[in-house]
């Protein structure tokens, strides 16, 4: 059953940076999606329109139906409502994203309190079980976020997440602040988690290889929008957008943060969302671009059975993979 | 200079991080507290030895007497000996809490401090509690919708009233309320603290009655200071993570800013309400003279008139501890209250 379509999603900063360009995306209960993409291609931005978190001013345009029922027409009432409850936000950078003078505990309460109606002592008993879930020991709960390590402070984050039994888990780079041991703990964590539970995912990453393994489905997002979208190993192993390809080779080890801003093999520096170039946005480096690249924008079209990319070469690379 | 005065605390506040820290922090900043309480001993002495003229001569009223009758004052008042001597008796004394006998009430100096300061604490406490409570509370609203009209007119009128001296006001305020102007009738008491004779409840209202223009003059200079204040601590937390966090959690807009935003906000103020206290208590010599109120400041502006030296140097080691202490506290209380620094 599909529990998110995402249909022509669009959004503009305040500022006219077009963060989002038409970006549709589609997750059934209880699978997994990863999106990956360099700095600033706008995948928080994403993260946080899905429920609607984004800065007033901001533009958003197109669809989000989360369990059918369209987020962006959603009376405030509604949407307060379907926060945390049926979506909930594990957010990049656990540091900042916990308050600082409220326990961690009470702050995992807040949202069972909330949306649950339980009393005290029952939220107290949940609290209790999802740190344990997420490896800690109950007594954490006492703990304000800066007696915490930065692993156990995401444990917290993702425990939070949980903590409303949503249908869906956005994890918008859980792993990036965290060393490579704490990166893989967590990573599994997750992945065990929302296979426990039936949830439907989505993990956000700049890095392919940690999506690969964790996700069944990959969407790659360049300058606001998707530009290859398929099964995960497949898009990981053989990439048939060169934004994708470039993308996949850029990280011979999980996690290494240098490689972050500049994918290898990739010359020049993501487009600024609010000058983009003309036609495909990827053609000042792409290294296979034709002359009609700069005029001809590209959208995504089927490259094979159940893959798609944005590319005017897909379809010509289609015979080789299959 | 409204940053300057929040900021500050807040830095050395920070200071202490380990577990052990705090004892010696509080050993420190008492120290510090002494020194300053010393050097302010000091300074008073000196300070008014400038003041020109003869406080025997002020003692007479100009009044003829002998040569005889000044040597005798001279002798009371330890001015024959000299200064130096003058000055070890005055420390030793003050220590011990004597501080003089007032020339023109002949009374000691700690006898009317002790008299007026009550009714200096009633009007100040009260308008401290207003103005903080005020400021805070626009303060906060304006933050939460920064640049829109409510914010700027709140802040404009915020700043119009705190560049206004007190005195203007409080002039302007018993012209129109008190002794009353074209329609508006006299409602309240041109001055003092009470209309005498009145018992129990009675007297309670009349007090009340008599405080009303005094506060009002003082939380109208004041309270913009606390708002403005509040409202950049407040803005300096509008962009934070957690309360993206707290809206994604389906708080309602006033939870997510009441919960979570001004927790954090606050932290910073309370330091500039303790500074404040201190502050008001010794600013309040302007308000005081033009309401009569029977507090330290009037003290202070009939004893600066004569000048009785005693008592000067009595009052302004009063206000000079009441911004010490106040300031101190502010310093020992932050780091128990945010819990990011530890104890
Ligand atoms: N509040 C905002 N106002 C204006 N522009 C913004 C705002 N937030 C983000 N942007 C811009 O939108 C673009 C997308 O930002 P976004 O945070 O979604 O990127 P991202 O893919 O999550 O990057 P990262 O990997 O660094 O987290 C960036 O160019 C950014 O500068
Ligand atoms: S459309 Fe042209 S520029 Fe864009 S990725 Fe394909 S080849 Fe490169
Ligand atoms: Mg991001």
């Amino acid at each position: 059953m599909t529990l998110l379509e995402v249909r022509d999603l669009t959004v503009t900063y305040p500022n006219g940076a077009a963060a989002v360009r038409g970006v549709d995306l589609s997750l059934d209960s209880g699978s997994k999606l990863g999106v990956a993409g360099e700095s600033g291609c706008g995948k928080s931005t994403l993260a946080l329109a899905l429920l609607r978190l984004l800065p007033a001013g901001t533009e958003v345009g197109g669809e989000i139906l989360l369990d059918g029922e369209d987020v962006l027409k959603m009376r405030w009432g509604q949407v307060r409502a379907v926060r945390w409850a049926g979506a909930s936000i594990v957010f990049q950078g656990a540091m900042h994203s916990l308050n600082p003078v409220h326990r961690v505990g009470d702050q995992i309460a807040e949202p069972i309190l909330l949306h649950g109606g339980a009393g005290a002592a029952a939220a107290r008993k949940r609290t209790g079980e999802l740190l344990e879930q997420v490896g800690l020991p109950t007594a954490r709960a006492r703990a304000y976020p800066h007696e915490l390590s930065g692993g156990q402070r995401q444990r917290v984050m993702i425990a939070m997440a949980l903590a409303c039994d949503p249908k869906l888990v956005i994890a918008d780079e859980p792993t990036t602040a965290l060393d490579v041991m704490i990166q893989a703990q967590i990573l599994r964590l997750i992945e065990q988690l929302v296979s426990e539970q039936e949830l439907g995912l989505i993990m956000i990453s700049h890095d392919l290889a940690v999506l690969a393994d964790t996700c069944d489905r990959l969407a790659v997002m360049y300058a606001g929008r998707v530009v290859e979208e398929g099964p995960a190993r497949a898009v990981y192993e053989d990439a048939l957008h060169p934004y994708g390809k470039a993308l996949s080779g850029a990280f011979p080890r999980i996690g290494d943060p240098a490689s972050r801003f500049a994918p290898r093999g990739l010359p020049g520096d993501p487009p600024d969302p609010s000058d983009l170039p003309s036609g495909c946005t990827f053609h000042p480096r792409c290294p296979v671009a034709l002359d009609g690249c700069e005029v001809e924008d590209q959208w995504l079209r089927e490259g094979a059975p159940g893959r798609r990319a944005a590319c005017v070469h897909v379809g010509a690379a289609v015979r080789s993979t299959t | 200079m409204v940053s300057e005065a929040v900021t500050a605390p807040v830095a050395r506040a920070r200071r202490p991080r380990t577990g052990t820290g705090y004892p010696r922090y509080v050993a420190a900043k008492a120290g510090g507290a002494v020194v300053s309480l010393l050097a302010v001993l000091v300074t008073g002495f000196f300070l008014f030895r400038l003041i020109p003229g003869d406080p025997v001569k002020t003692m007479t009223g100009g009044r003829p007497v002998s040569a005889e009758q000044l040597a005798a004052y001279r002798r009371e008042f330890g001015l024959d000996l000299p200064l130096w001597h003058q000055f070890t008796d005055y420390c030793g004394k003050a220590l011990t809490g004597d501080l003089g006998t007032s020339y023109q009430f002949r009374t000691p100096v700690i006898d009317k401090i002790t008299e007026a300061l009550p009714n200096t604490l009633l009007l100040t406490g009260t308008a401290f509690v207003l103005y903080t409570a005020l400021g805070m509370w626009l303060g906060t609203r304006s933050a939460w919708r920064h640049g829109k009209l409510g914010d700027r007119l709140n802040t404009g009128l915020a700043l119009t009233l705190y560049s206004v001296p007190s005195f203007w006001l409080g002039l302007l305020l018993i012209i129109v309320f008190a002794v009353g102007l074209g329609p508006i009738p006299g409602l309240f008491p041109t001055g003092g603290m009470e209309s005498g004779g009145k018992e129990g409840f009675a007297y309670v209202v009349d007090v009340a009655h008599h405080l009303v223009l005094p506060v009002i003059t003082l939380v109208a200079v004041e309270y913009g200071q606390t708002l403005l204040v509040t409202r950049s601590a407040l803005l300096d937390e509008m962009g934070s993570d957690y309360l993206t966090t707290a809206r994604a959690k389906g708080l309602r807009d006033d939870l997510v800013r009441r919960r979570h935003a001004v927790p954090n906000a606050l932290l910073p103020t309370v330091t500039l309400v303790f500074v404040n206290l201190g502050r008001t208590v010794a600013g309040v010599i302007l308000v005081e003279t033009v309401f009569s109120w029977p507090g330290l400041g009037g003290l202070f502006y009939q004893a600066l008139s004569v000048p009785d030296l005693p008592l000067v140097q009595g009052l302004f080691l009063v206000f000079a501890s009441a911004v010490i202490v106040m300031n101190t506290l502010a310093d020992l209380i932050y780091p128990l209250l945010d819990p990011r620094v530890g104890r």
